[in-house]
């Protein structure tokens, strides 16, 4: 791709994101609150606070090893999942805080999703996939489970590649099939937020592309909340835009178009045009 | 070598000298290699054409049937003496033994891999995995003859039995059950958790269904140990001869090795003769289990190769 | 902690099921886990309880309820130091050594046959052999592997000791009998092979190709690089499969009964019969001993100092091991 279509391209985004951004103030879902977060002695997130709008795709951006993924997983507690990790802060869900006593884990976990970086389907039927999340949430047999794993794969822009063939293994699609099979069990049981973490960078270019026209739907249903390091991804598909640097230090976060065109910090205006990071 | 390179005559002819002297080395060497090689492979041949001289001598000479040898129960009589009693109580032997390494093998590995937290008790117990799996079987044998046969009052039933198989072989079925669930990855663990799974759920319905072709195949060699153990059964009573078919866990018993020992022991060549075809019984089902593991090891590498995406 | 009321309740009420599954699963776990814990700390206490009962002339739990009281029955020095085992017999003797002796003759006759033979098959099969050489000889070490021992007791009987040892003893104008150490050491020797050979051939292999290749590069031939550098190398592996080898010919009890007999005595004549530790006690199987006789006893003291031989054996190894992992991980 060349620079000059990059451009068009980052011209083209902002025009979509003035639009979605300026109709009317977005309530906050997720907020973190000088959150700071350490693996051992080693600090990986510093201070952050934001506050993340609903139904909107905010992506989060930075160097490697800046601490984005680092955020992301501090939002449904799958930090909690490594030994050496801990937590101090506030981070809010709906204005709880998920690192209260009496929050269960499991529970905030069934109302925030998740996808990898890797596709991560189980060695089991597509549909069985797809069921697998109102299965152990036990909504099982209160839904429709055909109807919602329909919806879910539809969602997922998966439904028509897939719906002669539910029993097959959910290992024997294509990459990018199964990154979206993957997105489908996540949205099969209807969270309120949907946590991507990277999820193109195994991907080709076409399977990449047809995610991400997928994710800019989603947020009409779904906040979406989307690490890349990707920028021009960042800047097609978000609208609102976080910038961590080295450090695990939320940099600045505002409009996409704003951080693209006219960010207020020096680091961030380096990072964007290259010169940093 | 940089010997080619030397145009000289006298040097080459230096060189050739040093060169078929190591040579000559290197082929001495070479050869000790290949005959301590084949002293195993030796060694094997001798054993089986042993074995098939014996019972085909059985067969020859004192008219040892097989459809009689394998119908009929132990007897003092070597016409009359047969193998079904034996084969009976190892089938129980082998029943009652998979229950309890299934169980414990699968519940401790999955508590060293998934639950136990990295402190001393862990260590404690992996450490002791590899002593116990060093521990002389006929020294298990006087432990549940102590505890169970006589502690419990049990009696030396083949229950009995099955716990001194099982205390020896299970080391066997936590080790290849910890690899085999280590072997899951952690993406597929974290993709369960992230869905709202709880830990039980991920395992049960995620970590499980995929190590469970690796434990299998760990359990069936575990087995196949087992079913050839001869000491520990001696230890807590097991029968020389059983004249009855054992019909349940807390009958009396022998078993296909018990057997073979005492046909062994007995001095008169008939009785070699019936213990040489009940090696080869007893080498046919050794044969039959490590075939269904290997089946079973080469489906579950197909499925690794499809989930290392 | 928190007091506010404020947001969505992620207290998981409705997990609370899921919640107990998930904790009385992990206590099910980790007690299936303290199993084998608690079969090592049973093994001590029965072999000690029962030795004690060989010892003393009485079980340690009848002391501690009061029961029974001590008195030697059989002292530590005529146990650790006589020259006659015979704890059944009138008069009865309880001198350790003969069986002891048979236990360390036949381990270390076995040694001279597995550690050399086991090592130079590993040697060819990591240095020499070509793949399809490799394919061949690996099952045929896996099969003497998986031979159960009494077969190899079997084997001892009908062939080792009658034609083999029997032919050799001819050599010297013996005349073999039924059994021999000689037949227990080629028995033992030949299933402790497979042990040696497996593991020191993994050793071998973990041997990076860097150190071959710089040998190669000074002009070293392939004698030289397996001799000089890779058996070097592999040293501590090659040791712990020896550690490993001789702990299982302690511990052998069906094949060396059947090869090397079940009469204790003090020789070195390598025709003669002798009795293994664990030959004494499978020859107690035989007889119907009854629960706190001499003789039942007896089993638990000799059974414990063969755990405490094969423990020893075993720790060793397992230093071993944790040292040649640190090496190359």
């Amino acid at each position: 791709m060349s620079t000059q279509e990059n451009s068009q391209k980052l011209i083209s985004t902002e025009v979509q994101v003035d639009e979605r951004t300026h109709d009317g103030s977005a309530d906050t879902v997720v907020s973190a609150a000088d959150l700071s977060v350490y693996y051992g002695d080693d600090q990986a997130l510093s201070d952050v606070s934001v506050d993340i709008p609903e139904k909107r795709v905010t992506a989060i951006i930075g160097p490697s090893g800046c601490g984005k993924s680092t955020f992301l997983r501090s939002i449904n507690r799958m930090n909690d999942r490594i030994s050496m990790c801990r937590v101090e802060g506030r981070l809010q869900f709906n204005g709880k805080n998920v690192y209260d006593d009496d929050v269960d884990p499991v529970a905030l976990r069934r109302r925030i999703g998740q996808v990898f970086q890797s596709p991560n389907p189980f060695p089991k039927s597509i549909y069985d996939n797809v069921a697998y999340g109102l299965r152990v949430q036990g909504k099982a047999d209160d839904v429709d489970l055909d109807k919602e794993v329909e919806r879910a794969l539809k969602q997922a822009a998966l439904w028509d590649e897939v719906k002669d063939k539910l029993d097959s293994f959910g290992l024997d699609l294509s990459g990018g099939q199964q990154q979206r099979l993957c997105i489908a069990r996540a949205i099969a049981p209807d969270p309120e937020v949907v946590l991507m973490d990277e999820p193109t960078s195994a991907l080709d270019p076409v399977a990449a592309s047809k995610i991400e026209d997928l994710i800019e739907d989603l947020a009409e249903t779904y906040t979406v909340i989307i690490v890349t390091h990707n920028m021009q991804q960042a800047a097609r598909i978000s609208d609102k835009t976080a910038v961590f640097l080295t450090g695990g230090e939320l940099v600045e976060f505002d409009d996409t178009a704003t951080i693209f065109e006219d960010p207020d910090d020096q680091r961030v205006e380096d990072y964007i045009t290259g010169k940093f990071g | 070598m940089s010997t080619e390179r030397k145009g000289d005559v006298t040097g080459r002819s230096i060189t050739d000298v040093d060169l078929s002297s190591e040579k000559f080395k290197n082929r001495l060497f070479y050869g000790l290699l290949l005959a301590a090689s084949s002293f195993g492979v030796v060694m094997l041949v001798f054993l089986f054409a042993d074995i098939f001289y014996e019972a085909a001598i059985g067969q020859r000479e004192f008219g040892i049937e097989l459809g009689r040898f394998l119908g009929n129960t132990g007897s003092q009589t070597p016409a009359n003496a047969g193998f079904y009693s034996a084969i009976i109580a190892s089938v129980w032997l082998m029943a009652l033994t998979v229950v309890f390494i299934l169980f414990l093998g699968i519940s401790t590995a999955l508590y060293l891999v998934e639950y136990a937290p990295d402190n001393r008790t862990t260590r404690l117990i992996e450490a002791n995995l590899a002593n116990l799996a060093g521990v002389p079987s006929v020294v298990y044998g006087i432990l549940i003859l102590a505890l169970v046969v006589n502690g419990a009052g049990l009696g030396s039933v083949i229950l009995a039995g099955a716990f001194a198989l099982s205390a020896l072989v299970v080391p066997i079925v936590i080790v290849a059950s910890i690899e085999s669930i280590r072997a899951v990855p952690d993406g597929m663990r974290d993709g369960s958790a992230a869905t709202g799974a709880t830990k039980w759920q991920t395992i049960r319905r995620v970590v499980l269904p995929q190590s469970l072709p690796g434990i299998m195949t760990g359990t069936i060699l575990a087995l196949a140990r087992a079913v050839g153990e001869t000491a520990p059964l001696l230890m807590v009573g097991a029968l020389f001869t059983d004249t009855s078919v054992p019909g349940g866990p807390f009958d009396s018993f022998s078993s296909m090795p018990v057997q073979i020992y005492n046909w062994t022991f007995l001095p008169q060549r008939e009785f070699l003769a019936l213990a040489a075809m009940g090696i080869i019984v007893l080498l046919v089902v050794l044969l039959l289990m490590q075939a269904v593991a290997v089946y079973i090891r080469r489906k579950y590498e197909r499925d690794v190769s499809l989930t290392g995406v | 902690m928190s007091t506010e009321t404020q947001g969505p309740d992620l207290s998981g009420d409705e997990l609370q099921g899921d919640r107990a599954t998930d904790r009385n699963i992990k206590r099910l776990l980790f007690g299936c886990a303290s199993i084998t814990v608690l079969t090592t700390i049973a093994l001590f206490l029965v072999l000690f309880d029962n030795a004690a009962g060989y010892f003393y002339g009485a079980r340690i739990w009848e002391v501690l309820i009061g029961q029974e009281s001590f008195r030697q029955t059989v002292s530590f020095s005529e146990f650790f130091t006589g020259t006659r085992w015979a704890p059944v017999r009138a008069p009865p003797a309880h001198g350790v050594l003969p069986i002891v002796w048979g236990t360390i003759v036949i381990t270390v006759g076995a040694a001279f046959i597995s550690l050399p033979i086991g090592t130079a098959t590993a040697l060819y099969l990591s240095e020499y052999a070509k793949p399809q050489n490799r394919n061949r000889l690996k099952p045929i070490l896996e099969v003497l592997a998986g031979i159960p021992t009494i077969v190899y007791g079997f084997f001892a009987i009908s062939f080792v000791t009658p034609i083999f040892v029997s032919a050799v003893g001819a050599l010297f104008g013996i005349s073999v009998g039924r059994y021999s150490m000689m037949g227990g050491w080629i028995v033992v020797g030949t299933m402790t092979i497979p042990m040696v050979s497996s593991i020191s051939e993994d050793a071998m292999k973990a041997v990076p190709d860097d150190l071959r290749n710089g040998a190669y590069a000074l002009g070293a031939t392939k004698y030289e690089v397996s001799l000089r550098i890779v058996l070097p190398a592999a040293l501590s592996g090659i040791l712990a499969s020896y550690i490993l080898a001789i702990s299982r010919a302690i511990g052998e009890t069906m094949a060396v009964s059947l090869a090397a007999g079940y009469q204790p005595q003090l020789t070195a004549n390598p025709f003669e019969e002798i009795m293994t530790m664990t030959a004494y006690m499978v020859s107690l199987a035989r007889g119907t001993s009854a629960v706190g006789s001499v003789e039942y006893q007896s089993l638990f003291a000799v059974g414990l100092v063969l755990f405490v031989m094969t423990l020893t054996a075993n720790l060793f190894n397992d230093y071993l091991k944790r040292r040649f992992q640190e090496v190359y991980r």
